[in-house]
């Protein structure tokens, strides 16, 4: 007989969080910690239905008696830690993360990164006009995605989202090494030969917009996509039983993307092929 | 012969429309309700309420079942009023509801995600129902076991820990022999049955001839394996149960369902957390249909037509006077158009020409009648074949309402869009009718109907509109707006306190029935259908999108049987039922057995899958066996020249 | 699962030899490709389709760790090839004049012209060093060290002409007092009797008499530490671990040595072999593990060999499998994994993830591998070094053995002595030896030339100035003096090496090596990399101070917020160069 878990009752955990002390549920990450006082910590490759990936470093914070920076997205609070989100030390590393970030890829659909940027004054032309780069043309080799790997930050959100975590498709990997590490399918065959599934849950946890829909990226390109005018209601899907809650984005009463809600219990922001793009047929008229 | 053509997309209705001397021609709102009303009223007038019928709609929301189901009973006075679970998961509410009082699958995703074993039987979930396999998923990849029950290796068989490869037809004999070695092994839950269950013994004695040898040879499942599920499955602590048409697309698909009951009721894997019975449903608001009263025997909230208590209740609220008499379900009703017993009916969002198996015996059927009205967003074969077409609003992203889910999930469908200039609300539409026809109809929103409705369902009374949206949804049965009941159904049954616990469950001892079909010489293959991943149903709506999985209809068989055909992957055929003819290329599956052959029925337009599959029903839930033709292939002679 | 494969078959040759695998599961993908390389000397898309059918694997994922290591290559390649070492120790003895003529004559470094450019080799006592590798139905593969132009491009031609490499030598071979080395280069390393003849396995016996915490009592009273790098004290790794009540524990063996300009755990394996063995057998035993992988990196053919014949002559014996040495109850086994040219695999939780099969990508720790390592089980990791000074402690108790070295650093310590040395090699010295007695015992630099810098502790260490040379050896005095022991690296420049090439060595090979997951060392490597060469090019952005500020930057945010010990010190021995050999004044001059 086999026995699954599923969790034991939580403490409370109590420690200081810039100076303030914040008691929060046993098993919470500096990251929920900071999310649950209000205080605002960048990240890119963290995904709310994901396990940390900590690949990005954008969300490190100091704590106390820690050699290194650590990411708040995945360590867990302890009793008496002593945690800085704002000290030098931090502040440099987010601004060099970003910079970095900024001068091996295309941020320009990247949301808040602006924000960030001009908040730690990063440059990202600091490393010069012979930085090499990860840019690079734009795949297009099936109706319903785009990719566009010049925008890419190697987060792994769009591998786990394929692979174990959600869809089990394992369409995608990591593939090379290093700064030529990259997302392929095998021997970066095109998706419609690949295992690809077109369930769009990659996209749906892309945080660059690196993977894009092609009705959304056909739209950015005529310069027809305006968020805007765009309105977003959640409703449930027609395609079979499950119940999966679709978010239609709608401009001009027009739908241009279905993305799922992350806090849904039946879907986690999850969707199959025909939820993500069934709804051609209600705007054939 | 059907010949293949190229399926065109649906174009949205936006004009209704009238049929004259054979004709559909475009009309004005006023003019088409007019004429639709002026058919029932004529029908009825004629032939007495019985003389009419109501296919509602799986699709739309609860609010326009609850509203169709009252038009039908308290409208025109009759009940017959029934939607398409019938072509799917009737069996399933059937079996459910004569074992536990209730026609819904008994747990919540997340218990499946808690479990210690799962059984899919004849389900393909990884294609039919992806994000239901997401929860199973996560419960195999935290290392709970997956067995799955299927005659094709299907990418859902793939991912189980043991598939067992059944003959198709013999899901009962299967059931036996594993209830029987539970017993035979002292692995039965005796407490739980002396408890909560009755019929043991005549179930004992019902299985007893299924020894896994017999076993072995009626269902092709070797004996080992039987053995292994079900030992497996009897210690599991939490064991889930679940299947999808594989089981109920038979001509005895209620019992083939009541034998998988029997096996909880044997194990105790019903009635607790994390251990359940569930049907995965296939339309979106099937399950909300039944909840809604969309059926000919029970009222909104599965209750019993019969009761006087509850027409009682159901008259006064409505000012109505219902008929305490079960009406009749959808196979019954084609059957009741062809003895001329019903000649009017109002269709909404179904398409029967197209959706039934043999089609060409529905659409002989339909065209018995007086008068069909039709209400739709697409011109559908169906529609095709009305004298009044009126063009709706799309249930799921053009109105306000909710859909109950296969694990009883009422949630909030929200308008996004407006429908196209023309289309109206279904609501409305139906509205309209009745007050022609008489009634005192105002237009309601959905939440006014949904909260009249929580007024006479106490399954459904606990959900206000505010409520699902604060919780994302809540499960029946919900009797209060300051409580939730469990996530699981029948935790009565391991109450010590027998008033608790209430009416015993019954084993069923359910007898081994063939496929009616038969494999002869003649027709030596046997054809099973489903549902491809990319695509839905007859493909009216999937169609709408460019799929780059999609690869057309195809008549899919095993590698050594293309082998003795002398066919080639992508040649065409003939396939040959005792009903029809059709053809469709050839794509080898190594997932198939030899004799065994798969078509879905996505690609009505070009190929027709229905036009040979069986309309042999269940007779307890009028479902057809669609999974159990027989056929015979030919090779097309080679052209000369 | 339902994996979708590609439209692609095997070879013949390449079906049998993944054909073997069959029934296993993904934790044999490394093996199975090493499989089809050493058959084919390529992965073929029909060979990783095939690895995936049988070992259920899909091929986005194999793909992905295929294309993580250097030895493989996923496009077609000649069964013949040879990997040149350019790295730190043989660019400093003529790795450059070398690769310029073979670059003449075969053409640039690439798969078609049968040669490769590749980091340390592990040979560092015999720079400039190559590997010449031959796919076949038996893959032969020669060390040639120290080797010449001449020779590569024979070799290149013809093909490796035997299986495996020289035997093992240290300078100090049969020198008195000897305990880690003390078998090196005198003992049979193929015959368990003359193992048993010198010692052996006396020490397993005492651990089986002690009891498992008894052992790591004497091993946490010897205050033994870990000899890979970190300096973790090995006692308290054991505990911890043997403490877990989940089951099974696990022991890895970490012999993927490839810090540059380390080349002691090879001369160990190869020397010395059945100690390891036996030390990796106490280990297990202590920790309560019932299994042991051995993960050698991919390029140590000979060790690869002398192992293989130890374990199969232990099993023979009794010595491994179940009931060790007729003890009831106590069962281990041990299994080599071969790298594959990752660097970071010998990162303590990257090798997990190549054992398991996935891309030697570390992990974030929390939690730890005592906690949850290989397989998520908890997981005592102990380098080569580390494991064979167990039996020393265990044979001559651990007072004794505290008596050697210092208060803080007991034991002996290997030191890997190359670069410009006289006599280059592997010696053992007490910790507390001074760096210049050190040297001495190598010779210095040769006759006529300047010692210049020594880099001790590899290339994440740091540089050591020739007024500094009374630094004791010991992990007290390097933290104190800002550098570290490492792995005991000691690779010496005089007056004639190029400092400003060195470093950018140094750089290219962090930029290789890094394993691209996270954003500091992924980027970060690069661009210090690119602000390097223009440093030291003279060819500044603007100014060559503003360059400088820009290194120390990015050499910050790798240090602070890379997730692994690569990261973190890919800016070591750059920043010790500029600030401690004055580079920096040199460099903005």
């Amino acid at each position: 007989m086999t026995i699954v878990e599923i969790g034991l009752p939580k403490r409370l955990v109590e420690f200081t969080l810039d100076g303030e002390s914040v008691r929060v549920p046993e098993g919470a990450t500096i990251l929920d910690a900071c999310t649950a006082v209000g205080k605002s910590i960048p990240t890119l490759c963290y995904g709310d239905t994901l396990k940390p990936a900590n690949a990005c470093r954008v969300c490190m914070v100091e704590v106390e008696g820690s050699r290194t920076l650590v990411p708040s997205c995945s360590r867990k609070v302890e009793p008496g830690m002593v945690v800085r989100t704002d000290s030098e030390r931090t502040q440099h590393s987010r601004k060099l993360v970003l910079e970095l970030l900024g001068s091996a890829t295309d941020l320009s659909t990247t949301p808040h990164v602006d924000e960030w940027m001009s908040a730690c004054g990063a440059d990202p032309s600091r490393f010069g006009p012979d930085a090499e780069t990860k840019l690079q043309p734009t795949t297009v080799d099936n109706p319903l995605y785009v990719r566009d790997y010049g925008k890419c930050i190697m987060c792994y959100k769009c591998v786990d989202a394929c692979g174990d975590q959600w869809q089990n498709s394992f369409a995608i990997s990591v593939a090379g090494r290093g700064f030529d590490a990259h997302i392929s399918t095998e021997f970066a065959t095109p998706l419609p030969d690949s295992a690809c599934v077109y369930c769009g849950n990659c996209i749906e946890v892309c945080p660059t917009g690196a993977l894009s829909f092609k009705r959304e990226h056909d739209k950015r390109e005529d310069g027809t996509w305006d968020e805007s005018k765009q309105t977003r209601t959640t409703t449930v899907c027609t395609f079979c039983g499950v119940g999966c809650n679709l978010t239609l984005h709608v401009q001009d009463n027009e739908i241009v993307k279905v993305t799922s809600p992350h806090d849904s219990t039946v879907t986690h922001g999850n969707l199959c092929i025909k939820g993500r793009f069934g709804w051609q047929h209600v705007q054939n008229r | 012969m059907s010949r293949r053509k190229k399926t065109e997309p649906y174009v949205r209705l936006t004009q209704p429309l009238v049929r004259d001397a054979g004709i559909l021609r475009p009309a004005t709102w006023d003019e088409a309700l007019d004429r639709a009303a002026e058919g029932f009223r004529r029908n009825v007038a004629r032939h007495g309420p019985d003389a009419f019928g109501m296919f509602s709609c799986a699709r739309a929301t609860n609010e326009m079942n609850y509203m169709a189901q009252k038009f039908t009973r308290a409208v025109i006075g009759t009940n017959n009023v029934d939607s398409c679970n019938r072509t799917c998961h009737a069996p399933s509410v059937a079996g459910l509801a004569k074992v536990f009082g209730s026609g819904g699958g008994t747990s919540s995703y997340q218990e499946i995600e808690d479990a210690d074993l799962i059984i899919l039987w004849g389900s393909n979930a990884r294609e039919a129902h992806p994000i239901f396999f997401q929860h199973v998923l996560k419960a195999v990849n935290k290392g709970a076991k997956l067995y799955v029950v299927d005659p094709r290796l299907t990418s859902t068989g793939k991912w189980a820990h043991r598939w067992l490869r059944l003959n198709v037809g013999t899901d009962i004999p299967l059931a036996h022999a594993i209830a029987r070695e539970i017993i035979a092994s002292n692995l039965a839950n005796l407490s739980f049955i002396e408890r909560a269950t009755e019929g043991f013994e005549e179930f004992v004695k019902a299985v007893e001839p299924w020894t896994l040898p017999v076993a072995e040879l009626e269902t092709g499942v070797p004996a080992e394996l039987i053995r292994e599920l079900a030992h497996a499955y009897a210690k599991a602590d939490r064991g889930q149960l679940s299947w999808t048409l594989g089981i109920t697309e038979h001509h005895n698909g209620t019992d083939n369902v009541l034998s998988l009951i029997n096996l909880a009721l044997l194990t105790g894997h019903v009635g607790r957390y994390g251990a359940g019975l569930n049907p995965l449903r296939g339309q979106n608001n099937v399950q909300g249909g039944g909840d809604m009263g969309a059926i000919p025997d029970r009222l909104p909230g599965f209750q019993d037509i019969t009761d006087p208590d509850v027409t009682a209740r159901f008259n006064a609220a409505w000012g109505a006077s219902i008929q305490p008499k079960k009406g009749w379900n959808l196979t019954q009703m084609l059957e009741a158009m062809e003895r001329g017993d019903m000649t009017t009916v109002y269709i909404i969002g179904e398409n029967p020409v197209q959706s039934e198996a043999d089609c060409e015996h529905t659409i002989k059927r339909l065209s018995n009648l007086d008068h069909i009205v039709v209400q739709d967003i697409f011109l559908t074969k169906t529609a095709k074949m009305a004298h009044v077409v009126l063009p709706a609003a799309a249930a799921w992203c053009e109105t306000d309402g909710t859909f109950t889910n296969s694990e009883r999930r009422v949630q909030r469908v929200r308008k996004a869009l407006d429908p196209p200039e023309g289309a109206r609300d279904d609501i409305e539409i139906m509205s309209e009718i009745a007050k022609r026809l008489g009634a005192n109809w105002q237009h309601m929103t959905g939440e006014e109907v949904w909260d009249e409705l929580r007024g006479l369902s106490p399954l459904h009374t606990g959900m206000s509109y505010q409520r699902l949206e604060a919780l994302g949804g809540i499960q029946w049965p919900c009797p209060s707006e300051d409580s939730l009941e469990p996530s699981y159904l029948h935790a009565r049954l391991w109450e010590s306190d027998p008033v608790k616990r209430g009416r015993p469950a019954p084993f069923s001892p359910v007898l081994h029935s063939p496929p009616v079909d038969e494999l002869t010489e003649e027709f030596p293959f046997r054809l099973t259908t489903g549902r491809r991943l990319d695509s839905y149903n007859t493909g009216v709506q999937s169609h709408g999108f460019e799929s780059p999985l999609r690869k057309g209809e195809t008549l899919d068989l095993s590698p050594q049987d293309a082998a003795k055909l002398g066919v080639e992957d992508g040649e065409e055929v003939r396939i040959t039922s005792r009903r029809g003819q059709i053809q469709a290329p050839v794509r080898i599956d190594d997932g198939l057995t030899p004799g065994l052959v798969f078509m879905t029925f996505h690609f009505p337009d070009e190929i027709d899958v229905n036009i040979i599959t069986i309309e042999a029903t269940c007779p307890i839930a009028g479902t057809a066996e669609y999974k159990a033709a027989a056929i015979r292939i030919d090779k097309l002679p080679v052209k000369v020249g | 699962m339902d994996l979708k494969l590609l439209d692609a078959e095997p070879t013949e040759a390449e079906r049998v030899v993944v054909d073997l695998f069959t029934g296993m599961g993904r934790d044999q993908l490394l093996p199975a490709l090493h499989a089809v390389n050493d058959r084919v000397g390529w992965i073929s898309q029909g060979a990783l389709n095939h690895i995936c059918r049988v070992l259920h694997v899909p091929p986005a994922e194999a793909y992905g760790v295929a294309s993580f290591y250097s030895l493989f290559s996923l496009t077609e390649r000649p069964a013949k090839v040879v990997h040149v070492c350019v790295d730190l120790a043989c660019q400093v003895n003529g790795a450059k004049a070398v690769c310029d003529r073979l670059t003449d004559e075969l053409g640039p470094a690439g798969a078609g012209s049968g040669w490769l450019r590749s980091p340390c080799l592990g040979v560092c006592e015999k720079a400039p060093a190559a590997l010449a590798f031959e796919a076949g139905e038996v893959a032969k593969e020669q060390l040639l060290a120290p080797t010449h132009a001449g020779e590569v491009i024979a070799v290149a031609a013809a093909g490796p002409s035997r299986v495996d490499g020289e035997r093992a030598e240290v300078p100090q071979a049969g020198a008195p007092g000897l305990r880690l080395l003390k078998r090196v280069g005198v003992v049979d390393p193929e015959s368990l009797d003359d193992y048993r003849a010198t010692g052996g396995y006396q020490a397993l016996r005492t651990a089986l008499l002690l009891g498992p915490a008894g052992v790591i009592r004497e091993v946490s009273d010897a205050k033994l530490m870990g000899r890979g790098g970190a300096a973790f004290p090995t006692g308290r790794k054991w505990d911890a671990t043997a403490r877990q009540p989940v089951r099974p524990h696990y022991l890895v063996c970490n012999a993927d040595e490839s810090e540059p300009g380390t080349f002691k755990d090879r001369l160990l394996m190869e020397g010395d072999p059945f100690a390891v063995i036996e030390s990796m057998t106490i280990a297990g035993f202590a920790a309560g593990c019932s299994k042991g992988y051995l993960y050698l990196r991919g390029e140590y053919p000979r060790a690869l060999h002398l192992l293989r014949n130890a374990i199969s002559k232990a099993r023979e014996r009794g010595f491994l499998g179940t009931n060790v040495m007729g003890h009831e109850g106590f069962s281990f086994d041990i299994e080599i994994r071969r790298g594959a040219g990752a660097y970071i695999c010998g990162e303590e939780t990257a090798i997990f993830n190549s054992i398991e099969g996935f891309r030697g990508e570390p992990r974030s720790k929390p939690p730890f591998p005592v906690e949850q390592g290989l397989f998520g089980k908890p997981t005592v990791v102990n380098n080569v070094e580390t494991l064979v000074n167990v039996p020393v402690i265990l044979t001559e108790g651990c007072e004794a053995y505290t008596r050697i070295g210092t208060e803080g650093s007991t034991g002996p310590k290997l030191f890997c002595l190359s670069g410009n040395v006289s006599r280059p090699g592997v010696y053992e010295v007490p910790f507390g030896t001074t760096l210049s007695e050190l040297l001495d015992l190598a010779g210095g630099v040769p006759p006529g030339r300047e010692l210049r810098a020594v880099l001790l502790g590899g290339a994440a260490g740091g540089f050591v100035r020739p007024d500094e040379l009374d630094l004791p050896l010991t992990l007290e005095d390097a933290r104190a003096a800002g550098t570290t022991l490492g792995s005991g690296v000691v690779l010496v420049l005089d007056d004639t090496a190029d400092l400003g090439s060195f470093l950018l060595r140094i750089a290219a090979f962090f930029r290789d090596e890094s394993c691209g997951q996270c954003v500091p060392c992924r980027i970060g490597t690069v661009r210090q990399e690119e602000a390097l060469h223009r440093l030291v090019g003279k060819r500044p952005l603007s100014t060559s101070a503003a360059d400088l500020q820009l290194l120390r930057e990015v050499g910050q945010v790798m240090r602070d917020s890379s997730i692994c010990g690569l990261g973190q010190t890919a800016w070591n021995a750059i920043e010790s160069a500029l600030d401690r050999l004055g580079y920096a004044e040199e460099a903005t001059k």
